[in-house]
C-alpha cells in the first residue's frame, strides 16, 4: 500500500511540475511550487514507512515551514516588487 | 482490531493518494488559475490529511505517530493561510477571473 | 522499488534543470531553483543521507529562494538575450564533463562493499564512535569531534561571507538612512494581511520551538547546529515579511546581531582552547571532563550552540542588508 501511495504522490508531482514549468500567468507557478512543496512532505512521509525506517520525519517537519515561508516571501515579491514593504 | 486498524490504514492511504491525483489532475487541465487554485488548495490539505492520518494508524502509539501529528498540525496551520494568501495577491495585482459571458435564450 | 522512484527523482531533476537554464524570466528560474533545491533533497532521503537533505531543503528551498527574490527586486526581471550561442564555452564544458565522466571509470562502483572507504574508513569510525564518543547520531560525532577542526574551518567560512555581505551591503544602507523620505504606511497592504499576521503570531514560536528541538536534538537524530541555525533565522525571516522590516531590526537592533555572529564563532574556537588549557590538544574534548565521553558530550554540546548561533544570526542579518536596500 505505501507503494500505492508513493506512485500517487509522484504523479502530482509530476503534474505540479508541468504546471509550473509552463503555467502563463506568474501565479500559477507560485501555486504549483507551493503544491509541490506540500508533496514533497507527504513523500519524505511515505518514503520513512516504505524503507522501513520513519526517523526521517523531522524533515518532513521543516519542508512544511520552508514551503510555507518561500511562499510568502514569493508573495510578498511579487505583490509590492519587493520583499520588504514599509 | 489490529486487522481493522489495518485495513482503515489501506483505505485512508488510497483516498489520499487519489485525492492528490485529482488534485494535480485539476491543476493541470482546469482553464483559469482562480479554478486551479480551488483544486489545489482544497485536495492539498485533504489529501495531506488523509495520508498522514493513515501513516499514523500504522504506526500506533509511539514517537512517529507524534511526529506526524505535528506535522499534520503545522500543515492544517499553513496550507490554507498560503493559499488564501496566493489567491488575495492575484486579485490585488489585477488578475481577472474567466467570465463566460452570460448568453440571452430566449 | 526504491530504484523506480530514484530514476523518477533524477528526471524530474534533469527536467527542471533544463527548464532553469532555457527560460528567460528570472522570476521563474529562481522559483524553480527551489523546486530543484525540494528534490535534491527527496533524492538525498533516498539516499539516506538525512542530515545533509535536512539542510539541502532548510538552505535552498527557504533561504535561498528568498535571498534569490531579495536581490531580484533590485534589477532586471528578464535575462538579457544572448546575441549568438558561445561555442568556445560549449567546447570548454564538453571536454571538462568528458574528462570528469572518464576519471569515474577507475572509481569503485556505487555501493560497492569492496570499496576502500568501506573497509578501513567506515568500519573504524562505527566501530570506535560508540565507546569513544557514545553519542547516538554518528554524523554528529564525526562532524563535532573527529573532524571538528573542519566544522570549524566551515564555521569560521560562514563568518566570512557575512562579513563580506555586511562590507560591501552595510555601506548603502547608512546613505538611505540619511535621505529624510517620509515612508507612508501601506494602508491597504496592513489591512489585507491581517490573515497572515494572526497566523503567523500563532506559528513563529513554534518554528522558534522546533529550532531549539532540533538544535539539542542533533545528538540523536538528524539536526545540529546548521539546520538549527537555519530554521531559526527562517522564523525571524517570517516574522519581518509578515511585520516589516523595521519592526524586525527593533526587535533584534542590528548591533546585538552582529555581535551574536562573533560570539558563535568564539564560543567553538574557545571551547578549543578551554580544552588546550586543561591538559589535552585544540579541540580535543575529552580533556574537558575528568570522564572521556562526559567530556566528549560537552564539547559537542559547546560548539553546536555556536555553530547554531552563528548560522542563525548570519543567515538573519544577511537578509536584513539584502532586504534593506532600496532600489536608487
Amino acid at each position: 500500500m505505501f507503494i500505492a501511495a508513493m506512485i500517487g504522490v509522484l504523479i502530482t508531482m509530476l503534474m505540479a511540475l508541468v504546471r509550473a514549468l509552463s503555467g502563463p500567468t506568474v501565479f500559477d507557478r507560485i501555486l504549483a511550487v507551493n503544491m509541490f512543496g506540500t508533496k514533497t512532505v507527504l513523500f519524505i512521509a511515505v518514503l520513512g514507512f516504505l524503507s522501513g525506517r520513519p526517523e526521517f520525519l523531522d524533515l518532513a517537519l521543516v519542508y512544511v515551514l520552508i514551503n510555507f515561508i518561500g511562499t510568502i516571501a514569493i508573495l510578498k515579491f511579487v505583490r509590492f516588487g519587493k520583499v520588504e514593504t514599509a | 482490531m489490529d486487522l481493522i486498524v489495518y485495513y482503515a490504514s489501506w483505505a485512508l492511504l488510497l483516498c489520499g493518494a487519489f485525492l492528490c491525483a485529482i488534485g494535480g489532475l485539476g491543476i493541470l487541465r482546469l482553464p483559469d488559475f482562480y479554478s486551479r487554485q480551488h483544486a489545489a488548495g482544497i485536495t492539498d490539505t485533504l489529501g495531506s490529511a488523509f495520508v498522514l492520518i493513515g501513516l499514523m494508524l500504522q504506526s500506533g502509539f509511539s514517537l512517529n505517530a507524534a511526529k506526524l501529528v505535528m506535522i499534520l498540525i503545522f500543515l492544517i496551520l499553513t496550507s490554507p493561510v498560503a493559499t488564501h494568501a496566493i489567491a488575495q495577491a492575484a486579485r490585488q495585482s489585477g488578475l481577472e477571473p474567466k467570465v463566460v459571458a452570460e448568453e440571452d435564450e430566449a | 522499488m526504491i530504484h523506480v522512484v530514484d530514476m523518477t527523482l533524477l528526471a524530474f531533476l534533469a527536467l527542471v534543470a533544463i527548464a532553469v537554464t532555457r527560460m528567460t524570466n528570472l522570476f521563474a528560474t529562481s522559483v524553480l531553483t527551489g523546486v530543484y533545491s525540494l528534490l535534491m533533497a527527496c533524492i538525498f532521503t533516498v539516499l539516506d543521507a538525512v542530515d545533509v537533505a535536512f539542510t539541502e531543503a532548510a538552505v535552498g528551498a527557504g533561504i535561498s529562494t528568498v535571498l534569490f527574490l531579495a536581490t531580484l527586486s533590485l534589477t532586471t526581471q528578464r535575462e538579457k538575450p544572448q546575441r549568438s550561442p558561445n561555442w568556445k564555452a560549449l567546447c570548454v564544458a564538453l571536454l571538462t564533463g568528458g574528462a570528469l565522466v572518464y576519471g569515474t571509470f577507475d572509481m569503485p562502483h556505487f555501493g560497492d562493499p569492496q570499496a576502500p572507504v568501506h573497509q578501513h574508513v567506515g568500519p573504524h569510525y562505527i566501530g570506535v564512535s560508540p565507546t569513544q564518543i557514545g553519542v547516538p547520531n554518528m554524523v554528529t560525532s564525526v562532524l563535532a569531534s573527529y573532524r571538528g577542526y573542519d566544522t570549524l574551518g566551515e564555521t569560521a567560512v560562514i563568518f566570512t561571507a557575512c562579513m563580506a555581505v555586511l562590507l560591501l551591503l552595510q555601506h548603502e544602507k547608512r546613505r538611505d538612512e540619511q535621505s529624510t523620505v517620509e515612508k507612508k504606511p501601506d494602508k491597504e497592504a496592513m489591512e489585507h494581511a491581517i490573515i497572515l499576521r494572526v497566523q503567523s503570531k500563532f506559528f513563529i514560536p513554534l518554528i522558534l520551538l522546533f529550532g531549539l528541538y532540533v538544535q539539542f536534538h542533533g545528538d540523536f537524530g538528524p539536526g545540529g547546529g546548521f539546520q538549527a541555525g537555519v530554521i531559526f533565522a527562517a522564523g525571524i525571516i517570517l516574522y519581518s515579511l509578515v511585520n516589516g522590516l523595521d519592526k524586525a531590526r527593533q526587535i533584534i537592533p542590528p548591533n546585538v546581531l552582529h555581535g551574536l555572529v562573533a560570539f558563535g564563532l568564539l564560543l567553538y574556537a574557545g571551547t578549543g582552547l578551554a580544552s588546550l588549557f586543561m591538559d589535552g590538544n585544540f579541540l580535543q574534548y575529552r580533556a574537558l571532563a575528568e570522564e572521556a565521553t562526559h567530556g566528549e558530550h560537552i564539547g559537542i554540546l559547546l560548539i553546536e550552540l555556536g555553530v547554531g548561533i552563528t548560522v542563525a544570526t548570519v543567515m538573519t542579518s544577511m537578509f536584513f542588508s539584502f532586504s534593506g536596500r532600496r532600489r536608487s
